[in-house]
Protein backbone atom coordinates (compact mmCIF):
# COMPACT_ATOMS: atom_id res chain seq x y z
CA UNK A 1 0.00 0.00 0.00
CA UNK A 2 1.28 3.49 -0.79
CA UNK A 3 2.25 6.05 1.84
CA UNK A 4 -0.74 8.15 0.75
CA UNK A 5 -3.29 5.39 1.43
CA UNK A 6 -1.65 4.27 4.67
CA UNK A 7 -1.81 7.88 5.91
CA UNK A 8 -5.38 8.46 4.74
CA UNK A 9 -6.73 5.28 6.36
CA UNK A 10 -4.77 5.61 9.62
CA UNK A 11 -5.59 9.30 10.11
CA UNK A 12 -9.25 8.71 9.21
CA UNK A 13 -9.57 5.84 11.70
CA UNK A 14 -7.75 7.75 14.46
CA UNK A 15 -9.92 10.84 13.96
CA UNK A 16 -13.16 8.85 14.03
CA UNK A 17 -11.99 7.28 17.31
CA UNK A 18 -10.89 10.60 18.85
CA UNK A 19 -14.23 12.25 18.07
CA UNK A 20 -16.24 9.25 19.28
CA UNK A 21 -14.41 8.50 22.53
CA UNK A 22 -16.43 10.99 24.60
CA UNK A 23 -19.96 10.55 23.18
CA UNK A 24 -19.71 6.74 22.79
CA UNK A 25 -17.62 5.57 25.73
CA UNK A 26 -17.16 8.10 28.47
CA UNK A 27 -20.49 9.71 29.12
CA UNK A 28 -20.03 12.44 31.71
CA UNK A 29 -16.55 11.62 33.02
CA UNK A 30 -14.14 14.55 32.40
CA UNK A 31 -10.61 14.25 31.00
CA UNK A 32 -8.04 14.04 33.85
CA UNK A 33 -6.37 17.43 34.34
CA UNK A 34 -2.81 16.14 33.88
CA UNK A 35 -3.86 15.11 30.36
CA UNK A 36 -6.15 18.04 29.54
CA UNK A 37 -3.38 20.67 29.82
CA UNK A 38 -0.93 19.19 27.29
CA UNK A 39 -3.74 18.16 24.91
CA UNK A 40 -4.99 21.76 24.76
CA UNK A 41 -1.51 22.95 23.83
CA UNK A 42 -0.86 20.33 21.12
CA UNK A 43 -2.58 22.31 18.35
CA UNK A 44 -0.64 25.60 18.80
CA UNK A 45 2.69 23.74 19.22
CA UNK A 46 2.20 21.53 16.17
CA UNK A 47 0.81 24.31 13.97
CA UNK A 48 3.78 26.56 14.82
CA UNK A 49 6.16 23.72 13.93
CA UNK A 50 4.30 23.41 10.61
CA UNK A 51 4.59 27.13 9.87
CA UNK A 52 8.36 26.96 10.36
CA UNK A 53 9.03 23.73 8.43
CA UNK A 54 6.74 24.69 5.54
CA UNK A 55 8.28 28.19 5.32
CA UNK A 56 12.02 27.45 5.52
CA UNK A 57 12.37 23.65 5.56
CA UNK A 58 14.54 22.08 2.83
CA UNK A 59 16.29 18.75 2.37
CA UNK A 60 18.06 18.74 5.76
CA UNK A 61 18.76 22.46 5.43
CA UNK A 62 17.13 25.77 6.25
CA UNK A 63 16.25 27.39 2.91
CA UNK A 64 15.21 31.02 2.47
CA UNK A 65 13.45 31.37 -0.90
CA UNK A 66 10.32 32.79 -2.55
CA UNK A 67 8.17 30.99 0.05
CA UNK A 68 9.12 33.69 2.58
CA UNK A 69 7.73 36.36 0.26
CA UNK A 70 4.54 34.33 0.02
CA UNK A 71 4.25 33.89 3.80
CA UNK A 72 4.81 37.63 4.31
CA UNK A 73 2.05 38.46 1.85
CA UNK A 74 -0.18 35.86 3.49
CA UNK A 75 0.48 37.38 6.92
CA UNK A 76 -0.62 40.78 5.62
CA UNK A 77 -3.79 39.19 4.22
CA UNK A 78 -4.44 37.55 7.63
CA UNK A 79 -3.91 40.91 9.38
CA UNK A 80 -6.49 42.44 7.01
CA UNK A 81 -8.94 39.69 8.11
CA UNK A 82 -9.07 38.12 4.66
CA UNK A 83 -10.87 34.75 4.39
CA UNK A 84 -8.61 31.70 4.42
CA UNK A 85 -8.91 30.99 0.68
CA UNK A 86 -7.82 34.58 -0.07
CA UNK A 87 -4.82 34.13 2.27
CA UNK A 88 -3.79 30.99 0.36
CA UNK A 89 -4.21 32.63 -3.06
CA UNK A 90 -2.33 35.80 -2.03
CA UNK A 91 0.58 33.77 -0.59
CA UNK A 92 0.84 31.56 -3.69
CA UNK A 93 0.60 34.51 -6.09
CA UNK A 94 3.26 36.53 -4.21
CA UNK A 95 5.66 33.57 -4.23
CA UNK A 96 5.02 32.96 -7.95
CA UNK A 97 5.70 36.62 -8.76
CA UNK A 98 8.88 36.54 -6.64
CA UNK A 99 10.06 33.50 -8.63
CA UNK A 100 9.36 35.21 -11.95
CA UNK A 101 11.40 38.26 -10.95
CA UNK A 102 14.42 36.49 -9.42
CA UNK B 1 -24.71 32.46 10.97
CA UNK B 2 -24.03 29.00 9.57
CA UNK B 3 -24.23 29.92 5.85
CA UNK B 4 -21.08 32.10 5.71
CA UNK B 5 -19.19 29.50 7.73
CA UNK B 6 -20.28 26.75 5.33
CA UNK B 7 -19.06 28.86 2.38
CA UNK B 8 -15.74 29.42 4.17
CA UNK B 9 -15.47 25.68 4.84
CA UNK B 10 -16.10 24.90 1.17
CA UNK B 11 -13.43 27.41 0.15
CA UNK B 12 -11.01 25.92 2.69
CA UNK B 13 -11.74 22.41 1.37
CA UNK B 14 -11.21 23.71 -2.16
CA UNK B 15 -7.65 24.70 -1.28
CA UNK B 16 -7.19 21.23 0.27
CA UNK B 17 -8.32 19.62 -3.01
CA UNK B 18 -5.98 21.79 -5.11
CA UNK B 19 -2.95 21.15 -2.86
CA UNK B 20 -3.65 17.41 -2.47
CA UNK B 21 -3.97 17.03 -6.23
CA UNK B 22 -0.73 18.90 -6.95
CA UNK B 23 1.04 16.91 -4.21
CA UNK B 24 0.26 13.75 -6.21
CA UNK B 25 -2.34 12.20 -3.89
CA UNK B 26 -4.58 11.27 -6.82
CA UNK B 27 -8.38 11.61 -6.87
CA UNK B 28 -9.80 9.02 -4.53
CA UNK B 29 -7.53 9.34 -1.48
CA UNK B 30 -8.29 13.05 -0.87
CA UNK B 31 -12.03 12.37 -1.22
CA UNK B 32 -11.87 9.47 1.24
CA UNK B 33 -9.84 11.65 3.57
CA UNK B 34 -12.35 14.50 3.56
CA UNK B 35 -15.20 12.02 4.15
CA UNK B 36 -13.53 10.22 7.07
CA UNK B 37 -11.14 12.70 8.72
CA UNK B 38 -13.25 15.85 8.16
CA UNK B 39 -10.74 18.15 9.94
CA UNK B 40 -8.86 20.79 7.96
CA UNK B 41 -5.55 21.24 9.74
CA UNK B 42 -4.86 17.48 9.99
CA UNK B 43 -5.65 16.95 6.31
CA UNK B 44 -3.30 19.76 5.28
CA UNK B 45 -0.68 18.34 7.63
CA UNK B 46 -0.74 14.99 5.81
CA UNK B 47 -0.47 16.67 2.39
CA UNK B 48 2.35 18.89 3.62
CA UNK B 49 4.44 16.08 5.14
CA UNK B 50 3.97 13.70 2.17
CA UNK B 51 4.63 16.52 -0.30
CA UNK B 52 7.92 17.23 1.51
CA UNK B 53 8.97 13.57 1.05
CA UNK B 54 8.20 12.76 4.70
CA UNK B 55 7.19 9.23 5.74
CA UNK B 56 3.65 7.99 6.29
CA UNK B 57 4.49 7.54 9.99
CA UNK B 58 5.46 11.22 10.32
CA UNK B 59 2.31 12.33 8.47
CA UNK B 60 0.08 10.16 10.69
CA UNK B 61 1.78 11.30 13.92
CA UNK B 62 1.44 14.98 13.00
CA UNK B 63 -2.22 14.64 12.01
CA UNK B 64 -3.14 12.64 15.11
CA UNK B 65 -1.52 15.25 17.36
CA UNK B 66 -3.49 17.98 15.62
CA UNK B 67 -6.73 16.04 16.07
CA UNK B 68 -6.02 15.01 19.66
CA UNK B 69 -8.12 18.03 20.72
CA UNK B 70 -11.26 16.23 19.56
CA UNK B 71 -11.02 13.83 22.49
CA UNK B 72 -11.52 16.54 25.17
CA UNK B 73 -13.97 18.44 22.92
CA UNK B 74 -16.06 15.29 22.50
CA UNK B 75 -15.84 14.50 26.20
CA UNK B 76 -16.94 18.03 27.10
CA UNK B 77 -20.27 17.52 25.30
CA UNK B 78 -20.59 13.75 25.71
CA UNK B 79 -23.57 13.90 28.05
CA UNK B 80 -25.73 15.68 25.41
CA UNK B 81 -25.74 12.74 23.02
CA UNK B 82 -28.74 10.41 23.18
CA UNK B 83 -29.62 7.03 21.71
CA UNK B 84 -27.75 3.76 21.13
CA UNK B 85 -23.96 3.65 20.71
CA UNK B 86 -23.87 3.27 16.87
CA UNK B 87 -26.03 6.37 16.54
CA UNK B 88 -23.84 8.34 18.95
CA UNK B 89 -20.79 7.17 16.95
CA UNK B 90 -22.19 8.58 13.70
CA UNK B 91 -23.36 11.81 15.35
CA UNK B 92 -20.01 12.37 17.05
CA UNK B 93 -18.33 12.54 13.63
CA UNK B 94 -20.07 15.89 13.02
CA UNK B 95 -17.99 17.44 15.81
CA UNK B 96 -15.62 19.98 14.27
CA UNK B 97 -14.24 23.17 15.77
CA UNK B 98 -16.86 25.36 14.08
CA UNK B 99 -19.95 23.26 14.83
CA UNK B 100 -18.85 22.87 18.45
CA UNK B 101 -18.14 26.59 18.91
CA UNK B 102 -21.44 27.54 17.31
CA UNK B 103 -23.32 25.27 19.65
CA UNK B 104 -21.65 26.72 22.73
CA UNK B 105 -22.60 30.25 21.77
CA UNK B 106 -26.28 29.48 22.25
CA UNK B 107 -27.60 30.38 25.66
CA UNK B 108 -28.82 27.75 28.10
CA UNK B 109 -26.20 25.06 27.65
CA UNK B 110 -25.34 22.71 24.86
CA UNK B 111 -27.90 21.78 22.18
CA UNK B 112 -26.94 18.65 20.27
CA UNK B 113 -29.37 19.51 17.44
CA UNK B 114 -27.44 22.68 16.65
CA UNK B 115 -24.28 20.59 16.48
CA UNK B 116 -25.88 18.09 14.13
CA UNK B 117 -27.40 20.75 11.87
CA UNK B 118 -24.29 22.89 11.64
CA UNK B 119 -21.97 19.89 11.47
CA UNK B 120 -24.05 18.24 8.75
CA UNK B 121 -24.02 21.35 6.57
CA UNK B 122 -20.28 21.80 7.12
CA UNK B 123 -19.75 18.13 6.18
CA UNK B 124 -21.54 18.59 2.83
CA UNK B 125 -19.66 21.85 2.13
CA UNK B 126 -16.35 20.21 3.06
CA UNK B 127 -16.73 17.27 0.68
CA UNK B 128 -18.16 19.31 -2.20
CA UNK B 129 -15.31 21.81 -1.83
CA UNK B 130 -12.75 19.00 -1.87
CA UNK B 131 -14.16 17.60 -5.13
CA UNK B 132 -14.15 21.05 -6.73
CA UNK B 133 -10.55 21.61 -5.61
CA UNK B 134 -9.45 18.28 -7.11
CA UNK B 135 -10.96 19.24 -10.47
CA UNK B 136 -9.32 22.66 -10.27
CA UNK B 137 -5.98 21.18 -9.15
CA UNK B 138 -5.85 18.92 -12.21
CA UNK B 139 -5.79 21.94 -14.54
CA UNK B 140 -3.48 24.09 -12.42
CA UNK B 141 -0.17 22.61 -13.64
CA UNK B 142 3.23 22.83 -11.94
CA UNK B 143 2.38 23.67 -8.32
CA UNK B 144 5.68 25.25 -7.30
CA UNK B 145 5.82 27.60 -10.30
CA UNK B 146 2.44 28.87 -9.09
CA UNK B 147 3.77 29.34 -5.57
CA UNK B 148 1.56 26.66 -4.01
CA UNK B 149 4.47 25.62 -1.74
CA UNK B 150 4.14 29.07 -0.12
CA UNK B 151 0.43 28.46 0.43
CA UNK B 152 1.17 25.85 3.13
CA UNK B 153 3.02 28.04 5.66
CA UNK B 154 0.53 30.88 5.12
CA UNK B 155 -2.33 28.48 5.71
CA UNK B 156 -0.82 27.03 8.89
CA UNK B 157 -0.17 30.58 10.11
CA UNK B 158 -3.84 31.42 9.55
CA UNK B 159 -4.82 28.30 11.53
CA UNK B 160 -2.31 29.02 14.30
CA UNK B 161 -3.27 32.60 15.16
CA UNK B 162 -6.80 31.86 16.50
CA UNK B 163 -5.21 29.22 18.78
CA UNK B 164 -3.07 31.79 20.63
CA UNK B 165 -5.67 32.69 23.24
CA UNK B 166 -3.52 32.23 26.34
CA UNK B 167 0.04 32.82 27.49
CA UNK B 168 0.55 29.07 27.64
CA UNK B 169 -0.59 28.67 24.05
CA UNK B 170 1.82 31.41 22.92
CA UNK B 171 4.77 29.85 24.72
CA UNK B 172 3.86 26.38 23.37
CA UNK B 173 3.76 27.85 19.84
CA UNK B 174 7.09 29.68 20.24
CA UNK B 175 8.71 26.55 21.66
CA UNK B 176 7.19 24.31 18.99
CA UNK B 177 8.35 26.58 16.18
CA UNK B 178 11.80 27.00 17.75
CA UNK B 179 12.36 23.26 18.24
CA UNK B 180 11.30 22.59 14.63
CA UNK B 181 13.65 25.29 13.30
CA UNK B 182 16.64 23.90 15.20
CA UNK B 183 15.95 20.31 14.05
CA UNK B 184 15.34 21.00 10.32
CA UNK B 185 19.04 20.67 9.31
CA UNK B 186 19.55 17.48 11.32
CA UNK B 187 16.48 15.29 10.79
CA UNK B 188 14.33 13.86 7.99
CA UNK B 189 11.07 15.59 7.00
CA UNK B 190 8.31 15.28 9.59
CA UNK B 191 10.56 14.72 12.61
CA UNK B 192 10.90 18.46 13.45
CA UNK B 193 7.10 18.65 13.62
CA UNK B 194 6.77 15.67 15.96
CA UNK B 195 9.55 17.06 18.17
CA UNK B 196 7.85 20.45 18.12
CA UNK B 197 4.77 18.81 19.60
CA UNK B 198 6.88 18.06 22.68
CA UNK B 199 6.61 21.79 23.34
CA UNK B 200 3.01 21.18 24.39
CA UNK B 201 4.27 19.21 27.38
CA UNK B 202 6.91 21.82 28.24
CA UNK B 203 4.47 24.68 27.68
CA UNK B 204 1.86 23.23 30.01
CA UNK B 205 4.41 23.37 32.82
CA UNK B 206 4.71 27.17 32.54
CA UNK B 207 2.35 29.68 34.08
Amino acid sequence: MSAVWISVIAVGAATVALKAVGPVLLGQRPLPSWLAGPVALLAPAVLAAFVVTAAVGGDRAIVADARLVGVGAGAIAIALRAPILAVVVVAAAAAAVARLIT
Amino acid sequence: MIAPIAVAAAAFALSFGVLARSAGMGWVAPLVMSATTFAGSAQFAVVSVLNGAGSAAAAIAAAVMLNARYAPIGISIASSFRGPAPRRLVQSQLIVDESWAMTLRRRGGFDVHVLLGAGGLLYLAWNAGTLLGLVLGAVVGDPNRLGLDAAFPALFLALLLPQLRSGRAVSAALLGGGIALVLIPFSPAGIPIIAGAGAALLGSGTK
